[in-house]
């Protein structure tokens, strides 16, 4: 019996991990299909998109901010060695636009709005408010996952564009005010570099991870109290696990959206 | 008419509910009793259609709400209303906004029309005064009698109570018992309390059903419930039940 333990240990956790998979596949679907359903909530939508979107504004400005600062005298002290500083506007707004925009202020919103999310509809499931919803017919997927989905989604393409912004405004502090480098080679070195396809990946990859940090921030709250722990203790679990796995999700996915769609 | 027939259900490898019976008639006040941890809510949550059974089914009325999905099973939930153990009440809304959200939600009734519906309510369980407090300002009792007014706004033709004075002192459970007492009489409603709550409950109710062991073990009157012989019976009459 002893022997087959190793075996019985790593088969029961690759069952969990795919029943896992499987309920979350299922509860994205049923989000999905319950958003066509009737009642839309255009008001729910207005009021997570000021949540997740408009409350994380100031992080993003100073995040942004100090990135494009930080990232441009990185690269400004690379460049000067070669003679290469001309190009910095190009490598400060690539680098922004096509990963640190999307993965930094993904990671943001995880950390700011996505723990509180998962807090909220955990707490609602603990305290039966979730049934109380169900109990009234109503659908508690159409009423708390959808408005943040919809909000998610719609949010993190904006924010993302806003950290762009602020980190080529900041890598303009730096290069241009602090470097002496001139406001001309930056600017022409970021509008000679940046293509279409850029700003559409940048968009793509902020629109997957939108979808997808709303998706696992509201499944673990709505499970709060079917994972490894229970009432409080479930939703402090839960909220921990949700933040790291949509962060972990997000780096992830990160890259494969980048092999795909330079490859295709 | 509620009828639960030969309900199984399991949580792990524990098994919870392990073949219920249950009958309540149109019209009557029920009390389901029994120990803590028997199962007694679960098998409410599988009346009211929130969990799914192992084996078994529950009629109400003509339908087996085991086998519904969708817009039939959200026809019958809308006939139920749900009194929960601590009120599930929305805690970012003040009780005059959780009294008027099934309205909101369900009807096309204005603004005027749900206020006057509320206030109704919430003048029936005393609690007009304190309609722009929150939950957390307000105390147990008061929570209760909240959810009772939100559940009684949309009129429904069956009530649960889920453990109603559990946690309450006598004095705000007898307000409750007088309230659902009161209810009975003026709206006629099939109603079924799960408590375990011994003696108060008899007070209000026709028939008692004890649920021990994952089985209803006597079903009776409230004198029957109180004369039985069934020593498990007598022994949680008397407190003396482990």
């Amino acid at each position: 019996m002893f022997f087959f333990y190793p075996f019985k240990l790593i088969g029961g956790k690759v069952i969990n991990f795919i029943r896992e998979l499987g309920k979350m596949a299922i509860f994205l679907g049923s989000s999905l299909y319950s958003m066509l359903l009737p009642p839309y909530r255009p008001f729910r939508v207005t009021k997570q998109v000021y949540f997740i979107g408009v409350k994380t504004i100031s992080v993003i400005v100073l995040t942004g901010l100090f990135t494009g600062m930080a990232l441009t005298l990185q690269a400004y002290y690379v460049l000067i060695t070669f003679g290469a500083e001309s190009k910095l506007g190009a490598i400060t707004s690539l680098s922004l636009i096509r990963e640190l925009g999307p993965v930094i202020s993904a990671l943001m919103v995880i950390g700011r709005a996505g723990s509180a999310l998962t807090a909220e509809i955990g707490i609602m499931r603990i305290s039966e408010q979730i049934d109380a919803l169900d109990s009234m017919a109503l659908n508690p997927k159409n009423f708390l996952s959808v408005p943040n989905l919809i909000a998610g989604v719609i949010s993190l393409p904006i924010l993302n564009a806003l950290f762009i912004l602020m980190g080529i405004w900041g890598g303009y502090l730096v290069g241009v005010t602090l470097t002496g480098l001139s406001s001309g080679v930056y600017f022409g070195a970021i509008s000679d570099s940046v293509q279409l396809q850029d700003l559409t990946l940048s968009l793509k990859k902020s629109l997957s991870f939108g979808l997808l940090f709303s998706w696992i921030c509201c499944y673990k709250g709505y499970f709060a109290d079917s994972g490894s722990g229970f009432g409080a203790e479930g939703v402090s679990k839960a909220t921990t696990e949700a933040v790291v796995l949509s962060s972990v999700v997000i780096l992830v996915c990160d890259y494969f959206i980048t092999s795909i769609l330079i490859l295709t | 008419m509620i009828e639960v027939v030969d309900l199984y259900k399991k949580f792990g490898r524990q098994e919870i509910l392990k073949g219920v019976n249950l009958r309540i008639e149109k019209g009557q006040t029920f009390a389901l009793i029994g120990g803590s941890g028997n199962g007694k809510s679960v098998l409410l949550k599988h009346i009211i259609g929130l969990m799914k059974p192992d084996k078994g089914s529950i009629m109400i009325g003509t339908e087996d709400i085991t086998r519904l999905r969708g817009r039939r099973l959200r026809a019958i939930k809308d006939r139920l209303g749900i009194v929960f153990q601590f009120g599930a009440l929305f805690d970012s809304l003040t009780i005059y906004e959780n009294v008027a959200f099934p309205l909101k939600e369900k009807t096309k009734l204005s603004e005027a029309q749900i206020k006057e519906k509320v206030f109704k309510e919430l003048e029936a369980v005393q609690l007009l005064e304190d309609r722009d407090k929150y939950p957390a300002q307000i105390s147990g009792g008061m929570r209760k009698r909240v959810a009772l007014a939100r559940c009684l706004i949309m009129n429904p033709e069956i009530i649960f109570f889920d453990e109603p004075t559990t946690g309450l002192d006598p004095v705000i459970a007898k307000i409750i018992y007088n309230t659902i007492r009161s209810l009975q009489e003026k709206r006629r409603l099939t109603a079924l309390i799960v408590s375990h709550e011994i003696p108060g409950i008899f007070q209000i109710v026709d028939r008692v059903a004890m649920l021990h062991g994952g089985k209803i073990i006597s079903t009776g009157t409230p004198e029957e419930i109180q004369a039985s012989t069934n020593p498990t019976v007598q022994k949680f009459l008397k407190g003396e039940l482990e």
